[in-house]
């Protein structure tokens, strides 16, 4: 059933994207024609492509694992467009730049600059998709019981269709519709699913006690987990448990650690407290519901995460190729002011679904797949037909947050890998004939499906994380690189493409590698822990310091037009400007 | 999973902190210099860098600025203790080395002298107080672009020698074919922007003609309608007469294509059927100024001039990542392809229509590369479709863009 609802979101983008939405088909009417996208409609267009899977699945998932600090990411997400709002909508609108490159180009007149932008781009584009295609991987075993691998496969098939077949056509209307596909399928359950908690006597979390089963439930572990039990508890097992093979035995779980084989199913009966991985204990109910408690130097990780989101929304490829679509910077503001209150509309929900998730769902702490918790709850809380509907709903609704984002993500990427690599070729042929030109179309879109491909292969291989995690650390890699680059691009005369330079390579390069080590595998705990998943609290002023010293010191080469390019992004559209 | 002790990954993450931005001064700074080769062939890599860092500031011509920034080099290859530059009237641009103070203010006379006499002017200095002075000779030599004196380039010494002469000679006379270059440079964009001038599109002679007869004939049956058609002529004029911006947005251009097609279809009556789908996201693209009206032009004398059935034009924009693609389509007589390559490559005397076309592909070739030019599918009696493909962001576009909406 569910696989019917992936099956027919999948189609449909691919239908839209092939075929295109034609409201009305063609018009004669110039004046219709012409009307630009209203600011409300590209600010849905901006929400629907903006909420990924780490809004839809991560952010319950990591609040059902470490509780009320993690309410901090919507926050972070929405608020990230504040800064938007106030510092760059409007002037990035004005200057004409369609990508963080363009930016770099025509602020500060460099090739050398915009190479590096466009290297960034594409691998913060990557490391965003990353997450998006394992979500898609993890909610397609869960609804169906399909293999990890399959996920990606199909959003990559999907994106490539749309890609290929020559970018998403009214793309605008498509992803305006996605926001309200995402919202729609999680507000409608969320409803029921409140309903059938009052109905189960509104519980809360046990204050001094680790989670645990409120009835008998079986858990299937897919790939093999070392972990703790804090108290004997007899259960019933398929499959293998440390050395034994079992087959539906009842088995007493001794206090300690127990390795639970792949493919193996355990039922625990009800009461039963929840066995965690080991040596990653779940925070007891207080700590859970309390501010700052139950990780590791929550204080820095809280701010770590609060500058990454702030700052590194507007470095997102995918959101600044949007705002192109507003008619003037005016009108930028006006969607950036709308998109604010759509997200926070859109925040208010997951956190519900991670709360329920705690409750009714806490068999994820175990096998770590917390992400799963929303897919999971309306069977659980509800059953029967009318909770495998809700479950329906959701799964669509993911799969367009996957679909969307991943679409957009790759469209960005391409456009950047496109225009690099054509402009590479046209420095070296001479004049071409209208079918060299012809060929030149197919070439960049073939590049769009290289750049889909890439990210799924690394999903395939790279260790799972969980999905908010791994776009917190795209972020911190867009914050540490391309927030200095814009903010002081567009608010100081003083920048060189030097320092610009120096900057994005020590900002965007520390925290690539820090991505790196924690894709690889991070150290367990401790402050470098911390240090390296959460970077951005060290790195975005690293980034700042050497963008600035650097440009301070190359004081010569400040680029000779930076007056007049800076006159033109502060200067309002209906102040006419004295031509030269 | 690896593991990773706490203490080894705090060193790593210190040394990535260290060296990062150390490896990207390096690499920024770039290798240049590796030593090798016997000792003069070193000195003659050396002399050849000097050159190459003195050459780029000169290439915008003498001025205060460029000569600020390439005299440091210039004294670094003669090795002379101080050097100066002047304009062609011989103030001084610029001053490198000890003792301005002294020497500066004789430098003038000494340049009216070689730009005079459009010879090297060898002097001994005597009105230096001081008695250590290295500043003893001076040897000035004019620097000539194109037999005009451009500047001089005053060179000091504590030893005249004819060493020194031959010298500054060798390297006035490099300065000098520098500054030829930056003149030619300057021509080469003088004549590049007078051809996107000569290129900018015009309305055609034959569109203003059909216009006012046809205004002509309402003028009694429809006065109001005359009136409106008039009207819209002189805001389809205005439009194509202005004088600033060579770029526009594409909801300006359609803007003037529907003044464009309202006039025609006046004139056709309900021949000419026109449809268009507009994708509101490729709105605000920055076009060149009026490379669209001549394709339609184009597309309905093609299409419909010569037929008495009505005819159908369409009008495609569709977003494409970095690119807007854009086309006019009409299903009207079509030409042939071999015609067509030859009259867009300027070998084929054009007829009246086919001009719009080559000018168009001419000015979009100019503009964004030759990777832009005009992809067009016909065949004589299948219509025509013109292919037009715009870069979103073009630097150039960018600094020309119209201000306001």
């Amino acid at each position: 059933m569910s696989a019917a609802a992936v099956a027919l979101v999948c189609l449909a983008t691919a239908l839209f994207s092939v075929y295109g939405l034609r409201p009305g088909k063609a018009t004669s009417d110039f004046y219709v024609a012409s009307r630009a996208v209203s600011p409300t409609r590209n600010a849905y267009a901006i929400g629907g492509e903006y909420l990924s899977a780490a809004s839809y699945l991560g952010i319950a998932g990591l609040i059902l694992a470490f509780g009320a600090d993690m309410l901090w990411y919507g926050v972070g997400y929405t608020a990230g467009y504040l800064v938007l709002l106030a510092f760059v909508a409007a002037p990035l609108r004005r200057s004409g730049a369609y990508t963080v490159p363009d930016f770099a180009e025509a602020r500060l007149q460099s090739r050398k600059v915009r190479r590096i932008a466009a290297v960034l781009v594409v691998l913060i584009g990557w490391l965003y998709l990353l997450p998006q295609l394992q979500g898609a991987g993890l909610t397609l075993r869960t609804v169906t019981g399909a293999p990890l691998w399959a996920g990606p496969l199909v959003v990559t098939a999907v994106v490539i269709i749309t890609v290929a077949s020559g970018g998403m056509r009214s793309v605008t209307l498509v992803q305006a519709f996605q926001y309200w596909l995402k919202l729609t399928a999680l507000a409608v359950p969320v409803l029921f699913l409140l309903l059938a908690w009052r109905a189960d006597g509104a519980p809360w979390p046990d204050a001094a006690a680790p989670p645990s089963f409120r009835a008998a439930t079986t858990v299937t572990v897919h790939q093999a987990i070392n972990v703790e039990v804090r108290d004997p508890v007899r259960v019933t097992i398929d499959g293998t448990l440390d050395t034994a093979r079992l087959h539906d035995d009842p088995v007493l779980l001794t206090a300690g650690e127990h390795r639970i084989g792949d493919e193996t199913r355990v039922r625990f009966p009800a009461g039963a407290h929840v066995p965690h991985p080991v040596g990653e204990p779940p925070p007891h109910g207080s700590d859970w519901t309390r501010p700052l408690s139950g990780t590791d130097h929550p204080v820095y990780a809280t701010y770590a995460l609060l500058i990454a989101t702030l700052l590194g929304t507007m470095g997102l490829p995918h959101v600044i190729v949007r705002f192109y679509t507003n008619p003037d910077g005016g009108a930028a503001r006006r969607t950036t002011w709308t998109v604010l209150w759509l997200l926070a509309a859109f925040y208010l929900l997951p956190p519900v679904y991670g709360a329920l998730g705690r409750l009714y769902t806490p068999e994820l702490l175990m096998t770590g797949r917390t992400d799963a918790t929303v897919l999971l709850l309306p069977d659980r809380l509800l059953g029967g037909p009318g909770g495998t509907l809700l479950g329906m709903l959701l799964t669509a609704g993911a799969f367009a947050a996957f679909l969307s984002t991943a679409s957009g993500l790759t469209m960005s990427v391409a456009g950047v890998l496109g225009q690099e690599l054509e402009r590479y070729r046209a420095a070296r042929t001479g004049r071409r004939t209208s079918d060299e030109a012809r060929g030149e179309v197919r070439r960049l879109r073939m590049a769009g499906v290289a750049a889909a491909c890439v990210p799924c292969l690394l999903s395939l291989v790279v260790v799972e994380r969980p999905v908010a995690d791994v776009v917190g650390l795209a972020f911190a890699v867009a914050a540490s690189s391309f927030c200095p680059l814009l903010l002081l691009g567009i608010w100081w005369r003083g920048l060189t493409p030097h320092g610009a330079a120096a900057g994005l390579l020590a900002g965007g390069g520390a925290t690539l590698c820090t991505v790196a080590v924690t894709m690889i595998g991070p150290p367990k705990d401790g402050w470098a822990q911390v240090l390296l998943t959460r970077p951005a609290a060290w790195s975005v002023p690293l980034a700042f310091a050497v963008m600035i010293g650097v440009s301070l010191l190359t004081r010569r080469h400040v680029p000779p037009g930076t007056a007049q390019s800076l006159l033109r992004l502060h200067t309002p559209e209906s102040v006419q400007l004295p031509r030269r | 999973m690896l593991g990773f002790s706490t203490a080894t990954t705090a060193l790593l993450a210190g040394l990535l902190l260290v060296l990062l931005p150390a490896a990207a001064l390096v690499a920024l700074r770039g290798a240049r210099h590796r030593q090798y080769g016997t000792a003069q062939e070193r000195a003659a890599y050396e002399t050849l860098h000097t050159a190459s860092l003195a050459a780029p500031p000169l290439r915008a011509g003498l001025g205060t600025d460029s000569a600020r920034r390439s005299v440091k080099h210039l004294r670094a290859l003669l090795g002379t203790p101080a050097l100066a530059l002047t304009d062609a009237a011989g103030e001084v641009l610029v001053w490198d080395g000890r003792e301005a103070d002294q020497h500066a203010a004789g430098v003038p006379e000494l340049a009216r002298q070689a730009l005079h006499s459009g010879r090297t002017v060898a002097a001994r200095i005597d009105a230096c107080e001081r008695l250590d002075c290295q500043l003893r000779h001076a040897v000035v030599v004019p620097l000539a672009v194109a037999g005009r004196m451009e500047g001089a380039l005053a060179v000091y010494a504590a030893q005249s020698s004819a060493g020194t002469v031959r010298a500054a000679d060798e390297v006035a006379g490099w300065v000098s074919t520098q500054l030829e270059l930056a003149e030619l440079d300057r021509s080469r964009a003088a004549a590049a922007e007078a051809e996107l001038r000569a290129l900018r599109a015009q309305i055609s002679p034959h569109f203003i003609y059909n216009s006012l007869s046809t205004v002509a004939s309402f003028v009694r049956t429809d006065p109001a309608r005359a009136r409106e058609l008039i009207v819209e002529f002189a805001e389809f004029t205005r439009y194509s007469f202005r004088r600033h911006g060579d770029f526009t947005s594409l909801a300006e251009e359609l803007r003037c294509i529907d003044r464009y097609l309202l006039l025609e279809r006046a004139r056709f009556g309900g021949r000419l059927e026109v449809s268009l789908r507009v994708a509101p996201e490729v709105l605000s693209v920055v076009v060149p100024f009026l490379c669209l009206q001549p394709l339609v032009e184009n597309a309905v004398r093609h299409g419909l001039e010569k037929r008495t059935g009505p005819g159908h034009l369409t009008i495609v924009a569709e977003d494409g990542g970095s690119e807007a693609f854009i086309t006019v389509e009409d299903d009207g007589a079509g030409m042939d392809p071999s015609d067509l390559a030859l009259m867009l490559a300027g070998d084929l005397p054009v007829e009246a229509a086919g001009i719009g076309l080559r000018n168009v592909d001419e000015r979009l070739r100019q503009t964004y590369g030759d990777a832009y030019g005009l992809v067009i599918d016909t065949a004589p009696g299948a219509g025509t479709k013109v292919h037009v493909r715009v870069p979103k962001f073009h630097p150039h576009a960018v600094q020309n863009a119209p201000g306001g909406p």
